[in-house]
Parts: C-alpha cells; sequence; structure tokens
C-alpha cells in the first residue's frame, strides 16, 4: 500500500539547490492535512554532506542513491535511479519545485509509470482528503484546479516561489542509502560543463527605477516612446522576453526567469501582459505600475497603479508630466 | 535529415478569454488562433537545419479541421509536407494523451529529429515532447537554444537557470523541445503560399494508428477553471491620458514615495 510523500532533492555537485527546499515546506503542510509523512531523496555521487543538510529538516528519512552514472545530471540516468527509489519505497505522492531539471526528467519519469506529470502548480486545497492542485493556464490569465487520476503514485510539482523554503520546519531525519541497478546503456545524454555566456553588460538588479517594455509595444520603432520615458524619468530601460528575442532591445535587458530578477523602488511595466516567466523576475518590486490595454491581464494581479488604456496615449502624457516634474 | 516538427494551435496570445456557462473551460466561439510561439520557433529551427543540412521537414498538428491553418502557414514557411491528427477521440487530451498519439504517428513515420516547443501558452503543461521521447524509446533534451549535428548525433545546448548554459551530446534520432527567440522566424512569401497548396496533408484518425483507449483515458481532471485570486489591491487610474500621467506621477511621488 502505498504510502507518504517523497521530495525531490535537487543539487549540483552536492550542493543543494534552495529552491527544494520550497517543495519540502510543500510537503510538509500536505502531509500534516493529510495524515502522511514526509522523505527526501537525493540522487549523485557523495552527497553525504547534502543529505547531512536535508535531514537538519523535519523529514523522517533522507534517501540518498549514489552511482557513477548520476554523477552529472541526465534525464535518462534520473529517471532510471528515480524510479527505483519509487518502487522500493512505495510513496504515495512525489513532490518536486518545478526547476529547469524537473522539467526535463519528471514527465519522462512519470510516462515511464504510465503516468502524468501535474507541473507548475502555484498552490494546493484539500477535497474529499485528498490534494487538488492549482495550476495556471493561458500563461496566467485563468486559473485551474486539477486533481490526479487513477492510482498512486501521483507526481506533482509547485512552480518556485509557491512556498518559502526558508519556513520549513526543522527537524531530525535518518539517512539511509538505496541501491539502484543503472544499465549505462540506457544513458544517451552526454553533458558537457555548465558555463555562463559572456556576463551580461548591464546589471539592472540595482537600478532603482526601471521602465519595461512588452509586446505592447508592437514595433521596434516605437521602442523609442519608452526610451524617452525612462530618460524622463532617470530609470533603467528593460523589457519582457519577446522584445529582446526580435532584437528590439539587447538580451541583457531582459527580465524574468532567464533574464534578469529585479526588486526596484519602482517597476513600471508597459504593454506587457504578465506571463508567468516575466513576474518570477519582478514581482519583489516595491511599486509596480502597469500599462496595458487589457484590463484582465495578469500583469494587473500584482499591479499597485493600473492604467488600462491605449499606452501610445498614456507613455507621451507621463514622459511629459515626468519633465515637469524634473523642473 | 527528416525532421517532424509539432505544432500547436492556439488562441492568439492577446485573446479576451470568457470561461463557459459551466465553468469547465473557455468560450471557443469567436476566437482566433495561432501557432504557439515556442513551436514557431521550433518549425524555424526545423527548416534552418533542413537548409544546412538537406532532408526534409514535415509539419504535425493534432487537433479538429482548424489546425489546417496551422499546418499550411507552416508549408507556405517552407515545410514540405504535413500530417494532421484528427479525431473526436483526440478531443480535450492532456499531455499523456497528446504524446501517445504524436509517438505513435511520428513512430510510424519516421525519422531523425522530433521537434516541439517548450511549453504551449494554453495549457502549459511542458511535457508533451518528453513523454513522446519516453513512449518512442528515444532520447531528449528540452528547452534547447542551439542544435548541432555531428557524426555522433547531436550537440544541443540547453538552458539552465541563473544565466548557466549546457551542451548536451546525444544520439539521434532524438526529440528536442525548443526554447523560443533561439532564431529570427521567417514570414511565408507568397510564392511559399502558392508552393504549399500543392503539398500534402496527411489525415490520421487513432484506429489507423492503432491507439487504444486507456492510453487516452485523462491522468488528471479539471474541477474547475476561473480567474486568478488577487495578491494585492490594485489602485486603478482614469480619466484622459493627460489626467491618467499628472494623477500617476503625484502618486509616485506623495504616495508610494518613490521619487
Amino acid at each position: 500500500m502505498a504510502n507518504g510523500i517523497i521530495v525531490f532533492i535537487e543539487h549540483v555537485d552536492g550542493k543543494v539547490n534552495r529552491a527544494s527546499y520550497e517543495a519540502v515546506k510543500a510537503a510538509q503542510l500536505i502531509g500534516s492535512e493529510t495524515g502522511q509523512e514526509v522523505s527526501a531523496v537525493l540522487l549523485g555521487q557523495a552527497v553525504g554532506d547534502a543529505a547531512a543538510e536535508v535531514a537538519s529538516k523535519k523529514v523522517k528519512t533522507v534517501y540518498t542513491v549514489e552511482n557513477e552514472w548520476l554523477k552529472k545530471y541526465t534525464a535518462d540516468a534520473y529517471t532510471q535511479a528515480f524510479r527505483q527509489v519509487i518502487e522500493q519505497v512505495q510513496p504515495a505522492l512525489v513532490l518536486m519545485t518545478h526547476t529547469y531539471e524537473v522539467r526535463d526528467f519528471a514527465p519522462k519519469l512519470a510516462a515511464s509509470m504510465k503516468k502524468i506529470l501535474l507541473g507548475d502548480n502555484i498552490g494546493y486545497k484539500i477535497e474529499d482528503g485528498k490534494p487538488v492542485f492549482t495550476r495556471q493556464v493561458f500563461q496566467g490569465k485563468l486559473a485551474v484546479d486539477v486533481a490526479p487520476v487513477g492510482d498512486d503514485p501521483h507526481f506533482v510539482s509547485f512552480q518556485i516561489g509557491t512556498f518559502r523554503g526558508d519556513e520549513s520546519e526543522a527537524g531530525q531525519a535518518e539517512i539511509k542509502a538505496l541501491s539502484v541497478n543503472l544499465d549505462a546503456d540506457v544513458v544517451r545524454q552526454q553533458p558537457e560543463e555548465r558555463f555562463k555566456e559572456a556576463k551580461a553588460a548591464v546589471d539592472l538588479s540595482q537600478a532603482p527605477l526601471i521602465v519595461s517594455v512588452g509586446r505592447g509595444i508592437k514595433e521596434m520603432k516605437n521602442i523609442e516612446l519608452i526610451r524617452k520615458l525612462a530618460d524622463a524619468l532617470g530609470a533603467e530601460i528593460a523589457a519582457s522576453r519577446p522584445i529582446c528575442d526580435n532584437d528590439w532591445l539587447p538580451m541583457d535587458r531582459q527580465i524574468g526567469s532567464s533574464g534578469q530578477t529585479v526588486a526596484p523602488k519602482l517597476y513600471l511595466a508597459v504593454g506587457i501582459s504578465g506571463a508567468i516567466q516575466h513576474l518570477v523576475g519582478m514581482k519583489g518590486s516595491r511599486t509596480i505600475v502597469a500599462i496595458n490595454k487589457d484590463a484582465e491581464a495578469p500583469i494587473f494581479e500584482i499591479a499597485d497603479y493600473g492604467i488600462v488604456g491605449d499606452l501610445f496615449e498614456i507613455v507621451p502624457a507621463l514622459t511629459a508630466e515626468a519633465e515637469k516634474m524634473k523642473q | 535529415m527528416k525532421i517532424i516538427v509539432c505544432l500547436k494551435q492556439v488562441p492568439k496570445n492577446d485573446s479576451v478569454l470568457r470561461i463557459n456557462e459551466q465553468g469547465t473551460w473557455i468560450q471557443d466561439r469567436d476566437l482566433t488562433y495561432e501557432i504557439n510561439e515556442s513551436d514557431a520557433y521550433g518549425l524555424e529551427a526545423a527548416l534552418q537545419l533542413k537548409e544546412k543540412h538537406g532532408g526534409e521537414v514535415i509539419a504535425l498538428s493534432l487537433g479538429p479541421a482548424r489546425v489546417q491553418s496551422v499546418i499550411k502557414e507552416a508549408l507556405a514557411r517552407g515545410a514540405d509536407r504535413g500530417i494532421h491528427l484528427e479525431d473526436t477521440a483526440f478531443d480535450n487530451l492532456d499531455a499523456y494523451g497528446i504524446g501517445t498519439a504524436i509517438a505513435a504517428a511520428t513512430k510510424a513515420e519516421g525519422f531523425d529529429l522530433l521537434l516541439t516547443g517548450l511549453q504551449s501558452d494554453d495549457y502549459g503543461f511542458a511535457q508533451t515532447g518528453v513523454i513522446a521521447a519516453e513512449l518512442l524509446g528515444l532520447p531528449h533534451t528540452t528547452i534547447v537554444m542551439d542544435v548541432e549535428l555531428n557524426d555522433a548525433g547531436l550537440r544541443v545546448k540547453r538552458e539552465l537557470e541563473n544565466g548557466f548554459f549546457q551542451w548536451v551530446n546525444m544520439p539521434a534520432p532524438a526529440v528536442l523541445t525548443i526554447q523560443s527567440g533561439i532564431n529570427t522566424l521567417r514570414y511565408a512569401t507568397l510564392k511559399g503560399i502558392m508552393a504549399a497548396k500543392k503539398k500534402e496533408i496527411k489525415k490520421l484518425d487513432a484506429a489507423t494508428l492503432g491507439i487504444d483507449a486507456a492510453s487516452l483515458a485523462p491522468r488528471m481532471e479539471f474541477r474547475r477553471i476561473y480567474l486568478p485570486q488577487k495578491n494585492k489591491q490594485t489602485q486603478f487610474i482614469e480619466g484622459s491620458a493627460g489626467d491618467i500621467a499628472a494623477k500617476l506621477i503625484d502618486k509616485l511621488k506623495n504616495e508610494a514615495r518613490v521619487f
């Protein structure tokens, strides 16, 4: 009989990804509400220190799986190893934080057991004693509640930032090594070393004022309007991903999960609908202003001040007003 | 090199979405559609690989009759032929069901490279390509920024978090999910649109592909759809453009104290 929640702990060379503690926190909450024990699993080689770190959390057992084929992450080796852990531990629920690594292997792991990943959730509720998960659809414009169907185990991931990892309860866990048989022939990906591209020329993380532009600007030549507003306010100019993808502004001006993360005093979002990939990069800003023609754009969910209207009328008026203020 | 690229048709990015009377999904009448953004980059990557290395690009889409417009658009941009997976059994599938149908169709066709976008702009499951890879028994890599071919197979650049990247080597055939923005999208030319009219679109249904009902059965259940709950109280500023500008600057100065 399947029972308990197992949390996937991600790491690079034994250094635990802090985001994994968000899944620990989620498991502690769901576990206490549904009467299930929480355990955690680390896959790798020489993960003793990382396991000891995780064992300082309130979980029953930290499972470690050490194998030379797990030294560097590959989807193939992780899937094989994790699947054997699930077969040995028999959890009811596998919880993860929705990182790029989890996105890479978790759908494969679930599919190998004829299951699906309920991915990228932003919350949960308990209905009839069982967790139901909330996720965004249509890039955050709408939300849905979804429940897993079929036998245990179920595979679930939460969006980064859904839970506070630093609020996960402390405790003392036992550490238990599990052994798995990995078939080297099944590991087909050969990863090279991780690297960073040439350092970004612009560090927006320290900018106190940011004017950011999105798809609503329509054409490259209109970026000039935004530049004038930024100049008038003494702000840095930034953008959402589609603008940088089109080369309308350089990549190092991009805010969001694949760009920079910022938390300025003022973030003025112009023509940005607020897809989650953008929001994660700026939702910590102190004051957020959004200008968008669509009153239901998700950006308004996190905005302090909202202006529903035509940016091509409002931005020039705002620029004029900002220049007045300077004088 | 034979490349199959999966294209999903999704409501246009700036669509105003209304929840249907039953509260089960959106109203789909009056919607206009487009190619899912990251899938369009997958198509462009396929066309560029073909231009460099030769071969064939096949555009595949699953859905009702309307998704033919997505396939035709791909043919006009330069894909050689299309595959349309159409069957009422394919309505409202989850990612596992879609992955199952794609795996069955692409296995029958055969390929060196199967490309999808990294996620759809409607459901956002971000796993269809990976599921298809697993069901096909093939290696995959997700969130791919660049694709190189070599004697051993593929060398692909994977995007990681916090500004990191990683090259991954893999044998072909393989499945890749493509990140948006990795290339510059082309538009269909008039010549391309004319040429597309003569290109074949093959229709396939569940029975032809030998897909059983159990593999399409839902693995998740939508309980309800709703507008997201707000975390913040937003003050909406109204009036003429001039009024709005004056009010906003005043509030930023005296209320939020950002200047």
